[in-house]
């Protein structure tokens, strides 16, 4: 009981620093605005504190954005715990959720420095607080015991892989919206966009982003979760709703990488695919479990003749 | 190809291998990648015949006029229709043609030595340089030290050669990836295949106490591969002697089984020693090549119907199929054999009974703490005499009249358990003795699930070499001029997300520092 309600508290808490996170960068943007972008040389002087004040929002940004990642840790923690017996965090939508935007938080400070992601943080925290709030109104679920068929070793590699991997590509996906805004307006951006790295930048850290996420997603959706199927219901690929729009996202993303080396279609066609592939990435997340009666994955009721409760809220 | 001819004028045989060509071509890969997506998206709108019998004929009979073109359409099963498979085998043919001539391809590649220095160095994607007072052998020398330390295939220019360069290349493993992914592609669908062939997958309910052997007729429901033959059938047996499920009394799940043990014996053959086996969920009982699995459990109500010259008609445990969490269940007794007249019962059983104004009757909990039977009543011609197969669980209500109170109302078997009541006019009598209880084991083979498996874990290690070995091209050229030894070094990253300026930075840095020591 008390774990439920140190993991609800969290979420809350994670929520406002996120928040502050988000207003210290968006201040630290403000400010970088007056900056002109590249100093020509011998050009305009730079006004001295500007920059000063930017690095200082951006450093407490940043720090909060650790912060809210770490009690968003703790939620997830205390959602678990609260579980009897205690569980891993992501036996239904809502924790689906939870945990989801905790990996994108995690990635982006994992990869910040890698992939010089720093321009991206408050698109990065509007994503993830407004996931966290839709998650909070509309999948709440209160803790519960997993059912049987969800009570295996599996659950926990099949889950935390597709988790993460949609946390990856979710990321990969803003720098892509952001690389068809660039390419479009071409030179003509000003205030945010000009900090925004160039497209030809952007176009590769995306891809190296959906890189890192295709082996992992197959390996959650292509490998782990066939052989959980098998376990659980005697059969490792059904053709379930679930599972026919995990492999067509799969089979989106395949297009994606091959769009990037073929002739005439790399950069905004290549990333159009991509985000195509975001969109059924989420289908099979959320779409499915509400528009599809007849998946094993969802909340419908027992099939007639079977009747251990199959129900994988994931 | 390149020459401009339109298709008109080229011979069959060219033609032939213009087509050849367009298949094989990464813009039909990909346009034929895509086709597959869309055209897996049906499957999951309209329910499949494979995935979900129940649902498919339920959706047939509210849409009696799309039905038949839905039908010819193949879309009740979308997977094995004409044009799914269509689309996969052009793109394994595709896959094949692509890949095939790529391999000899990479195969020479392999042993060759590193490519010459293009001419003009500057127009490399990754180039800078630098100055410095070694002598350009020197750097030659060094440059090829460091440059195989990291790893890279490394050819000096000769010594009597003019130019003094290096050329290095690394990261051959990318295309053996790349290789080993697209066929394993190939592992996999045939592993796939296989098991959709040779395999068979079938379900059976099993009352608690009973048992089963592995023979056709035994099954409730059996769905074979297309090349499956019955003789490959194991020839085992088992009974179930125990099931035990947990409740869960308290919080938002109270109500919810867990922990469901069927206690199993069986035996490989009928000769063979038995073998105990606790049956679980996500704990499936392998015997030779056929797995088995507990999927399902509910409550089977032993009802007694006893006709109107006394003689017992029916008797015996009922299976009723579970319809919600809490186990409300629906089911159906047939007495043909009655007299006067055939009887037929349709209605359902609650474990925990209970009843609000506002949902009327309905089932508390799936444990059974309160055991009602609720049943509405049948007489007349049961249509089990047409020789027809008719489904245990559905009355056949064409032959049948509804039996009524004396008032006219319309007549419940209402019997919480150990009660009786007696029919309206003379029908006989029905009791509810007891209960018992019934597993739902699925049983199937799918032979290839190793093959698959291994063909996507071999999938998945050619796809990690292919994306994350970088192929690399590096060249170093030194000159004099005006008595310092100019040193370019350029670069080329072969990969998707190549750059490869990093890369020639931590170059420079490692080549640079000894010559500032000279200085
Ligand atoms: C079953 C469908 C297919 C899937 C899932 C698939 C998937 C992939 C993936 C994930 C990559 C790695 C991308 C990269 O290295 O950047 C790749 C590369 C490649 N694929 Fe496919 N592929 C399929 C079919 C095909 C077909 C039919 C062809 C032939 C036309 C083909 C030709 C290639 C080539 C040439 C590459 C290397 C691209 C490069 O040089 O980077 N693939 N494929």
């Amino acid at each position: 009981m008390e774990w439920e309600i140190l993991g609800d508290q969290a979420v809350a808490v994670c929520g406002v620093v996120y928040f502050l996170a988000l207003v210290s960068h968006s201040v630290e943007w403000a400010a970088l605005r007056k900056v002109p972008v590249a100093v020509p040389a011998g050009g305009a002087p730079v006004p001295e504190e500007t920059p000063q004040r930017a690095a200082m929002f951006g450093r407490l940004g940043l720090l909060l954005t650790s912060l809210g990642c770490a009690v968003h840790l703790v939620a997830l923690v205390g959602r678990g715990m609260s579980a009897d017996p205690p569980r891993v965090p992501w036996s239904n939508m809502y924790e689906f959720a939870l945990s989801g935007t905790f990996f994108v938080v995690l990635f982006y400070l994992l990869l910040r420095r890698r992939y010089r992601l720093d321009w991206m943080a408050p698109l990065m925290l509007g994503f993830t607080l407004t996931c966290l709030m839709l998650a909070v109104i509309w999948l709440y679920d209160p803790v519960s015991p997993l059912t049987e068929a969800l009570n295996s070793p599996w659950l926990v590699i099949h889950v935390v892989s597709a988790v993460m991997a949609s946390a990856i590509f979710s990321l990969a996906g803003i720098i892509l919206v952001l690389f068809l805004i660039k390419s479009r307006l071409g030179a003509r951006n000003s205030g945010y966009l000009a900090r925004v790295p160039e497209p030809a930048v952007l176009d590769r850290v995306a891809y190296r982003l959906h890189a890192f996420a295709f082996p992992i997603w197959t390996f959650g959706v292509l490998i782990s979760g066939p052989i959980w199927a098998h376990q659980a219901w005697s059969s490792y690929w059904s053709w379930d709703p679930k599972e026919v729009w995990a492999f067509i996202t799969w089979v989106v993303y395949a297009a994606y990488l091959h769009a990037r080396t073929t002739a005439g279609w790399q950069g905004r066609r290549a990333a159009w695919i991509a985000l195509i592939g975001l969109a059924t990435l989420w289908w099979s997340f959320i779409g499915v479990n509400f528009f599809s009666t007849t998946s094993q994955h969802s909340y419908a009721l027992p099939e007639v003749t079977s009747v251990v409760e199959l129900v994988d809220r994931a | 190809m390149s020459q401009e001819r339109r298709p008109g004028e080229l011979n069959a045989l060219e033609l032939a291998r213009w087509w050849w060509r367009q298949l094989t071509s990464m813009r039909t890969a990909l346009i034929l990648l895509f086709l597959l997506a869309v055209a897996a998206i049906p499957g999951s709108v309209v329910p499949q015949r494979n995935v979900d019998a129940l649902a498919t004929t339920r959706w047939q009979a509210e849409h009696p006029r799309l039905t038949p073109i839905y039908e010819w359409l193949g879309l009740f099963s979308v997977y094995n229709s004409v044009w799914f498979s269509a689309i996969y085998l052009l793109l394994v043919i595709s896959l094949v043609g692509c890949i095939v001539p790529r391999t000899w391809k990479y195969a020479r590649a392999f042993g060759a030595p590193p490519p010459p220095a293009p001419r003009l160095l500057t127009r490399m994607p990754g180039h800078t340089s630098y100055t410095c007072a070694q002598e350009p052998r020197e750097v030659q020398a060094q440059a090829a030290a460091v440059l195989r330390k990291r790893r890279y295939r490394v050819r000096p220019s000769p010594a009597e050669a003019e130019a003094v360069e290096v050329a290095a290349e690394r990261g051959h493993m990318r295309e053996v990836g790349n290789l080993i992914f697209h066929l394993a592609i190939l592992v996999v669908l045939a592993g796939f295949a296989a098991g959709n062939l040779f395999g068979y997958r079938a379900g059976v309910i099993v009352l608690v106490g009973g048992g089963f052997a592995n023979n056709l007729t035994q099954y409730d429901d059996f769905a074979p591969g297309s090349l499956f033959d019955t003789d490959w059938m194991e020839p085992f047996s088992f009974t179930v002697d125990d099931f035990q499920a947990e409740w869960i009394r308290s919080g938002p799940a109270a109500g919810q089984a867990r922990g469901f043990v069927a206690d199993l014996e069986y035996r490989t053959d009928p000769d063979a020693e038995p073998i105990r086996y606790d049956l679980k969920v996500n704990h499936p009982l392998a015997i030779g090549g056929t797995e088995i699995f507990l999927i399902g459990h509910g409550y089977a109500p032993v009802i007694t119907v006893t006709d109107g010259d006394g003689q017992v008609a029916y008797s015996g445990p009922t299976v009723f199929l579970p319809t919600d969490q809490h186990f409300r269940s629906i089911g159906v007794v047939k007495a043909p054999d009655a007299s006067p007249a055939q009887i037929g019962l349709e209605g359902e059983f609650y474990p925990t009974y209970a009843f609000t104004m506002e949902t009327g009757p309905f089932s508390a909990f799936g444990e059974m703490l309160n055991p009602v039977i609720s049943m509405l009543v049948w007489t007349g011609d049961l249509g089990m005499d047409t020789g027809l197969a008719q489904s245990v669980y559905v009355l056949d209500k064409a032959g049948v009249d509804q039996v009524t109170a004396e008032d006219g109302s319309m007549f419940r078997v209402d019997l919480a358990m150990g009660d009786s009541i007696d029919l309206p006019n003379g029908l006989g009598t029905v009791s509810f003795d007891g209960v018992e209880r019934w597993n739902r084991i699925q049983i199937s083979r799918s032979p290839g699930k190793f093959v698959a498996l291994g063909g996507v874990s071999l999938a998945l290690l050619g796809l990690m070499m292919s994306l994350f070995i970088r192929p690399r091209r590096v060249w170093v050229r030194v000159r004099r001029e005006n008595d310092s030894t100019v040193v370019e070094v350029a670069g080329l990253d072969r990969s998707s997300g190549g750059d490869v300026t990093e890369e020639l930075d931590a170059l420079v840095a490692l080549l640079r520092p000894e010559e500032k020591e000279t200085t």
